[in-house]
């Protein structure tokens, strides 16, 4: 194990109550507070715990974004990353392109494991892990909750609907990771010091000779669908009363 | 003419419920042709549950040691080689369809619309993205062959009656040996799968132990309801995680879903939305879980939950 590249993307930030715009063409973003997406710190963490354990493991960063997107890769950088990477676009970048672009970047750096978050908490997809382990031809093992690497090979624990699943796999692999398998690190000040001195490069997706397509145009955004407010009962019996007229008990 | 595969989940004996909501959210695709596909070991028995769908022409049985375990690096170029013949293909938002399917995607080069809750058209749908917070429309290609994950709690299940044509299938495809499966721990219980149940009792922090979830356990067990959990209850280590219900955890449908000492994050409403009947117990009469209950009762959950038992045993 030489290397592992953490793939991050710059998110709303979690407790940022989302309000969609009137005219439906999006989400409102202005001075909204952006942060790293939560499941790419907890990827971010275990990288780090495993180059902990380890011996001269150089843990990479990359990310695909605006020019500010740097601000989250400085934040990995802190937590703890050696070097970043950005590939800076404004165009928007769905996960088929996104995978396409960690595969050139993967075999520009030939990383033992990627690791990346099950999915970003903005547009919920959770594709981007699986479609860059299946263009790069590796094995994936998505949802991990416990990973464990031996030599040329890693067993991850994954969380599946009917509770826990144990897949072998052999690297160099993806694994994208769940919330139960780790606590990411708070990033101290003196960090924050030294994650400015830490390599930053950027680049482009002509540099890295993928081309950013529309495969699905998105034409419309709009709020949720309301719940009517339904009725208070002020004691058991009531309750009782109103499920059994219902017909639901 | 549109033709819609389907990949059916399954354990070996029993067809997967969110297989036959996936054939009705392909019914809502005009003029469309629905073939399930099946991957196993033997599937001759799940065959005959998918061929018994209303609405599906025909089943597909690729049986093959290797398959005996659904393992996306294993499945997905067997269903990229499948899907030739298919202008669609679908599979559940499951933690076994969001593992495969975009691995079939990028196979073939294609775009996936990942959590479909609305058919609008053959190449427009509609999906939740912000944790169910903003509902976006999208168009895809109809040049282009088109993926989905089917957001299971939209789509109520096919009826049966149906009498689709079953045939065996094989595929030229190369297997990796780089993925191997280990083994697996479910917390299998006598009750209701979570996911499908149509009763669904649910806790919270305020349980305060897993001794006291027994309480919970105890009125799903009266009414024959499955017990879930929020994610404040799973973190505290009251239940286990397979247990969750809400953007973190499972994305459930059930008739009557009863919260129980659950304040009602964002997170966890977007789990229990598309419940038909939501009550909500709970001591803080402003926790949000109000907002969205039909039915709220302010009060000691230690008080209610006993008496609620009681009294509809009664």
């Amino acid at each position: 194990m030489q290397k592992i590249m953490v793939c991050i993307k710059r998110v709303v930030d979690y407790n940022v109550r989302i309000r969609v715009k009137p005219d439906g063409s999006g989400v409102m973003l202005d001075g909204v507070k952006m942060s790293v997406n939560p499941f790419d710190e907890i990827a971010l963490e275990e990288a780090l715990r495993i180059k902990e354990r380890g011996t001269n493991i150089e843990v990479l960063a990359v990310s695909i974004g605006v020019a500010d997107t740097q601000q989250q890769l400085r934040t990995a950088l802190a937590m703890g990353a050696d070097r970043a990477i950005l590939v800076q676009t404004d165009a928007a970048v769905e996960p088929l392109t996104a995978a396409q672009i960690f595969l050139a970047l993967a075999k520009k750096e030939s990383p033992d494991l990627i690791f990346l978050g099950k999915q970003a908490i903005d547009d919920d997809a959770n594709q981007t892990g699986q479609m860059l382990a299946a263009i790069w031809q590796r094995p994936q093992a998505t949802y991990a909750s416990k990973v464990e690497i031996s030599g040329e090979k890693a067993s991850v624990t994954r969380e599946v609907d009917a509770g826990l699943e144990t897949i072998e796999i052999d690297l160099p692999a993806v694994v994208t990771v769940d919330l139960r398998l780790n606590e990411p690190r708070y990033v101290k000040l003196p960090d924050i010091m030294k994650a400015k001195k830490k390599p930053l490069d950027v680049t482009s997706l002509d540099a890295l000779g993928v081309s950013a397509g529309v495969l699905l145009r998105t034409v419309k955004t709009e709020p949720p669908a309301q719940r009517q407010k339904g009725v208070m009962v002020k004691d058991v019996a009531e309750l009782v009363d109103v499920l059994k007229k219902k017909g639901l008990i | 003419m549109h033709k819609v595969l389907i990949v059916g989940e399954h354990d070996g004996k029993t067809l997967n419920p969110a297989t036959a909501k996936c054939v009705t959210c392909a019914r809502g695709i005009a003029d469309g042709e629905i073939a399930i596909v099946l991957l196993g070991a033997d599937t001759a028995a799940v065959a005959a549950q998918a061929a018994a769908l209303a609405g599906v022409k025909s089943v597909l049985r690729v049986d093959r040691p290797e398959n005996e375990h659904p393992l996306a690096a294993i499945f997905a170029p067997q269903l990229a080689a499948l899907a030739a013949d298919y202008t669609h293909v679908f599979g559940p938002s499951t933690s076994f369809g969001k593992d495969l399917m975009p691995r079939v995607a990028a196979l073939l080069g294609v775009p996936q619309v990942s959590d479909l809750m609305t058919v609008e058209g053959p190449y427009r749908f509609k999906r939740p993205t912000y944790a169910g917070n903003a509902i976006v429309t999208v168009e895809a290609d109809p040049a282009r062959k088109l993926l989905a994950t089917v957001r299971v709690a939209s789509f109520q299940a096919a009826a049966g009656g149906g009498t689709a044509a079953i045939e065996s299938k094989s595929t030229a495809a190369v297997l990796p040996s780089h993925t191997r499966y280990v083994g697996a721990r479910s917390g299998s219980t006598d009750r209701p799968d979570l996911q499908t149940a149509k009763r669904v009792v649910s806790g919270g922090r305020a349980l305060g132990s897993a001794d006291n979830f027994k309480l919970l356990f105890s009125l799903a067990d009266k009414i024959g309801a499955a017990v879930g959990a929020s994610r404040a209850a799973v973190d505290a280590g009251y239940a286990p995680n397979e247990m969750q219900v809400g953007q973190t955890g499972k994305i459930i449908s059930p008739d009557i879903y009863i919260a129980i000492g659950i304040s009602g994050a964002i997170q966890h409403l977007t789990g229990i939305k598309d419940a038909r009947t939501i009550v909500a117990i709970n001591k803080d009469g402003e926790a949000p879980i109000f907002e969205v209950a039909d039915v709220g009762l302010v009060g000691d959950l230690f008080q209610i939950v006993p008496e609620l038992e009681r009294l509809i045993g009664g």
